[in-house]
């Protein structure tokens, strides 16, 4: 067949081109007529109403800064465009050179287009308080000393009536640059006595529990530069195109591919990582990577590709040689992957049935990353936020180790892979304070401290206190939106988060009415990060301290995080201890010092930052750290942290936990609370995962119709589950379980893999009178139950059903 | 003195992650709708089951793409009112005063890079940030990939550094327009005709 030309093909695709016709019909323009800017021909339509701020005869200033730190996986430069106080334009880091030494910190698609946030009219503006059920939604504004007011008599109250232990800072990501996030009111709570506090988090709860079983330390990554001495790269579950992962990650595996390493990527996607940087894709199904990985270890096992002689001297639990005191008889590693105790070898046939990847496939890329030395075992976040997710980052881990790729240039240890020499950047240095309320509670159990906190204790990971004193009474919510969106089952949340007589009082500062703000019984308008003072360091990278000074003043009534916590501080006799006397500026200095004092003993003083207008202090990695390098050389001299100083493939610790069925000893493949093999299957026959996606940082810069037009919304579905269900391409969608539904478009695909849909994560929970999600929370399908191991979230293990949908 | 510039699209390195349009919409203020650089998605194949295994045959890969410069701008020929032009270093330029928006232009162009706004009744495209380039700068797609994988300057130049392709699957005939375009293509384009492959995201360009 001849191909169609793009031309042809534009004619055969009326109905596109239609849509796309009515589409920009509906733009609405308001602007006039365009103006001439200059002699000759005429500059462009001036359809934004901030084009006339940029044609104003205003001088226009350039303000290098930071890209605003949402947890996004990257930390990247901007320069902000300002005429009359308004921003106009965003371009990106310029720097000359652009070395692999010290690149340019390009800003993706959601910094280029913020000012569509910045300037969003949803905004919040002016305090409000609830007007009628909490979360209906229903608000009228106050004044700030009504709101404030408020604030301190509910905190009074309810310290009086239940003590601190009843006060909770959620976790909460949307801000990090020092004066605006959660950790503002972290350090208020730690002067007031203090508020319940929690460990872990939704992004790497699994793998950073798991990794220092291994390895007794998370910090198991090389620099980055590294990675250009590989030969091999296998990206697993790791998709640093979308969800970045740290600025120019993507960009250091297409140098290690120009210099000829080969790279694997295996998801169940055919992500943009897959796209552009690999060599080859292996999609697989979802929660099923450690029966892979063991299959990996079996072909190394009977081929004898494996590093014995690694094995010998720096392993512990391989094989019945080098078994741990007191666990002598127990299962090995080896046991396991040749069945020697249950039976089963671990064989690629075995795996591919539970896989679906074909046999010959598995043992392929097993004696590939066996043999291609030296070799890099990425593993990425999603298959760790999952039912088992420790057993694939442990199983992980433990291919690195008997393949010897550890402690080596070129080489990776997988785990969570901090970066060494010392684990990378701080994300904070604003001083929270000693939180005098010892007792902790995983990030994920937040609800079961609501509903039943006085019954918690180490069965449900509370630490610092054999149980909790009180249940969570008051919620004061931060730039977080995990309360509702982000957490597990977004509909039995919001039944208890309604429910007035759990948490009596819920503060909520952000910039938007989020799913989470329309629980608040206060809710404060907090300004943007370009109208406040920051300072930021990489995400899990960095070699860059960056600042971020204000660019423009607050609009309406909004203030800074920091201004907001100082404001009630004076309410409850805190304001001088917990200003110091310092303004967000004079903070910003302060951190300045406290990274100046650290890694970057270069840095320059603020104003000599500020007068720079160089936005960002970058230490060029000449020579990137690999960890590992001196257990490697020596590992009697340098033992690691575990208890035998050894790579614990058994782990005694876990042995000795007594819970072989869900904490193994040894990394072993466990079939998922909810999979494609059990019961449920029969009505939610579908695996969906809720990836990352370009449009939105987690659920920050939803609603920005630039990210809007370029990735909308919607369920990927493979053709070949579309078809039975009778859905096109298009089609309005319901994808539901037990514990929701939500309707959305779709778009058929055949870059996912057969029975396994993706739903973006991060859209903000619509729902409609039937209480059915309009927009596709995928956290209206996700659970609320946590893993074994780190008590952490397995968001991404869900069953669906998906049918055509009406529209609503 | 440039006669004819043009831009280089590494095909295999573009992620599709759509900086270089958002880069372009920020810079131009172009509201929904309204796009003057475009990733196109081209995907295509299958796939098979082999006993439990899925076996794909998936072909995927971007095309990004503004206008091209055409050394023969058909658009320009066929605007009745002469509002297109190219200057004499190959940049094709909109008058949007001149505009009457008849559209023949908009059906000329086989690349689909003009684009008509209803609201002001004009078309409009890119214009190669001839401003940032007369200043002695760069496009702002250019500048903002990042995966590197745009570059922009004198054709002739591009030619020597990166070949000769301007056309990948499926991309019209350049013999039409002789768009100023220089393509490294991905691995998979080679196989994209036979895979039935097609642009997927018609809905985002």
């Amino acid at each position: 067949m001849k191909a169609p030309g793009l031309k042809k093909k534009i004619e055969t695709s009326s109905m596109s081109r239609r849509s796309f016709l009515r589409w920009s019909a509906l733009v609405g323009s308001s602007a006039a007529a365009a103006k001439g800017l200059s002699a000759g021909f005429r500059r462009r339509d001036p359809r934004h109403a901030l084009v006339e701020a940029a044609q104003s005869a205003a001088e226009e200033r350039m303000i290098r800064t930071g890209c605003p730190s949402h947890n996004c996986g990257g930390r990247c430069l901007l320069k902000v465009f300002v005429r009359d106080g308004v921003i106009v334009r965003i371009e990106t880091d310029d720097r000359p050179g652009d070395t692999v030494a010290d690149p340019q910190l390009r800003a993706c698609v959601r910094g280029r287009a913020y000012r569509k946030r910045q300037y969003h009219p949803d905004r919040l503006k002016y305090p409000m308080k609830r007007a009628g059920k909490r979360g209906e939604g229903k608000f009228v504004r106050v004044s700030w000393e009504e709101a404030l007011d408020r604030i301190a008599s509910e905190f009074k109250r309810i310290k009086a009536a239940y003590g601190n232990q009843a006060f909770y800072v959620p976790y909460g990501t949307g801000s990090y640059n020092q004066i605006n996030g959660r950790q503002t009111a972290q350090r208020l709570m730690s002067l007031y006595g203090g508020s319940l506090g929690f460990y872990n988090s939704y992004s790497w709860a699994a793998i950073s529990a798991a990794t220092p079983y291994v390895y007794g330390t998370s910090v198991t990554g090389n620099q980055r530069q590294d990675w250009l001495n590989s030969k091999y790269i296998l990206m697993w579950s790791w998709n640093p195109a979308e969800m970045r992962d740290g600025t120019n990650s993507a960009y250091f595996v297409q140098k290690a591919r120009e210099k000829g390493a080969r790279i694997v990527c295996i998801d169940p996607r055919m992500t943009l990582s897959a796209v552009s940087l690999a060599d080859e894709w292996i999609p697989i199904r979802p929660g099923t990577d450690a029966a892979m990985m063991s299959a990996m270890a079996y072909v190394m096992i009977q081929e004898k590709l494996y590093d014995a002689d690694f094995v010998r001297t720096y392993c512990l639990g391989f094989d019945e040689s080098q078994m741990p005191e007191g666990a002598a008889g127990a299962e090995t590693y080896k046991d396991y992957i040749l069945g020697g105790r249950d039976g089963v070898a671990k064989t690629p046939e075995w795996a591919e049935t539970i896989c679906g990847v074909p046999r010959e496939t598995i043992a392929r890329i097993a004696r590939e990353y066996a043999t291609a030395k030296p070799a890099v075992l990425y593993q990425g976040y999603g298959m760790q936020r999952r039912a088992y997710g420790e057993q694939a980052v442990r199983a992980g881990c433990v291919l690195a180790a008997i393949t010897g790729n550890v402690g080596i240039p070129g080489g990776w240890a997988s785990g969570i892979a901090l970066q060494a020499p010392d684990g990378g950047p701080f994300w904070l240095v604003f001083p929270t304070g000693e939180n005098p309320v010892k007792a902790m509670i995983p990030s994920f159990l937040w609800t079961e401290a609501v509903i039943r906190g006085k019954t918690m204790g180490a069965a449900d990971g509370v630490r610092g206190a054999n149980s909790l004193d009180t249940d969570i009474k008051c919620i004061w919510a931060v730039a977080c939106n995990a309360l509702i969106n982000q957490h597990g089952n977004v509909n039995r949340t919001a039944r208890i988060l309604a429910d007035e007589k759990r948490v009596e009082f819920l503060l909520v500062q952000d910039n938007f009415l989020t799913p989470t703000a329309r629980f608040a019984d206060i809710l404060l308008p907090v300004c943007t990060q370009f109208e406040t003072w920051g300072l930021e360091d990489g995400w899990k990278y960095g070699d860059e301290v960056i600042l971020m000074p204000k660019i423009i003043e607050p609009p309406f009534e909004t203030k800074s995080d920091y201004r907001i916590c100082a404001e009630i501080a004076a309410r409850l006799g805190l304001e001088e201890v917990y200003t110091e006397g310092r303004t967000e500026r004079d903070w910003i200095a302060w951190s300045l010092d406290r990274y100046r004092q650290s890694r970057f003993p270069g840095l320059p003083t603020l104003d000599e930052f500020e007068a720079s207008n160089a936005g960002v202090y970058s230490l060029p990695v000449e020579r990137p750290a690999v960890a590992f390098t001196d257990f490697r050389r020596d590992p009697v001299k340098h033992p690691l942290s575990t208890p035998s100083g050894k790579i614990e493939i058994f782990s005694k610790r876990l042995h000795d936990m007594n819970n072989p069925a869900e904490i193994p000893a040894v990394p072993k493949y466990i079939q998922e609370w909810e999979s494609a093999f059990g019961p449920e299957a029969k009505r939610f026959p579908l695996s969906a995962i809720g990836h990352h996606y370009l449009s939105r940082v987690h659920s920050t810069l939803e609603g920005i119709d630039w990210l809007e037009e370029a990735f909308p919304q919607r369920l990927f579905i493979n053709p070949l589950d579309a078809g039975p269900r009778k859905v096109k391409n298009g089609d309005l969608v319901k994808v539901y379980n037990d514990r929701g539904a939500v309707v959305v478009p779709c778009r058929l695909t055949q870059r996912i893999m057969p029975g396994v849909v993706a739903l973006p994560q991060g859209a903000w929970w619509t729902p409609d009178k039937n209480g059915v999600d309009r927009r596709g929370s995928v956290n209206v399908l996700s659970s609320e139950r946590w893993t074994a191991l780190a008590f952490g979230n397995a968001q991404h293990t869900i069953m669906v059903q998906v049918e055509k949908a009406e529209a609503g | 003195m440039v006669t004819q510039y043009g831009f280089f699209f590494n095909a295999a390195a573009c992620s599709g992650c759509k900086a270089c349009q958002m880069a372009c919409k920020d810079r131009n203020n172009l509201e929904p709708g309204i796009l003057w650089r475009r990733v196109f998605e081209v995907a295509g194949g299958g796939w098979e089951k082999k006993g439990e295994a899925w076996v794909p045959s998936v072909v995927a890969y971007n095309i990004s793409m503004a206008c091209n410069h055409c050394e023969k701008p058909v658009c320009g020929l066929s605007c009745p009112v002469k509002a297109i032009s190219k200057r004499e270093d190959g940049i094709v330029f909109v008058d949007t005063e001149s505009c009457i928006g008849c559209r023949y232009c908009e059906w000329a162009c086989p690349y689909t890079a003009i684009r008509f706004n209803a609201t002001t009744n004009t078309v409009s495209k890119c214009d190669f940030c001839y401003d940032a380039i007369d200043a002695g700068g760069t496009p702002a797609c250019v500048a903002s990939c990042p995966q590197r994988a745009l570059d922009f300057g004198d054709l002739s130049e591009l030619r020597k550094k990166y070949g000769d392709t301007r056309q990948v699957f499926p991309l019209p005939d350049p013999s039409q327009t002789d768009p100023a375009l220089v393509i490294k293509p991905h691995r998979d384009s080679a196989r994209a005709a036979e895979r039935a492959a097609e642009v997927a995201n018609w809905e985002e360009v």
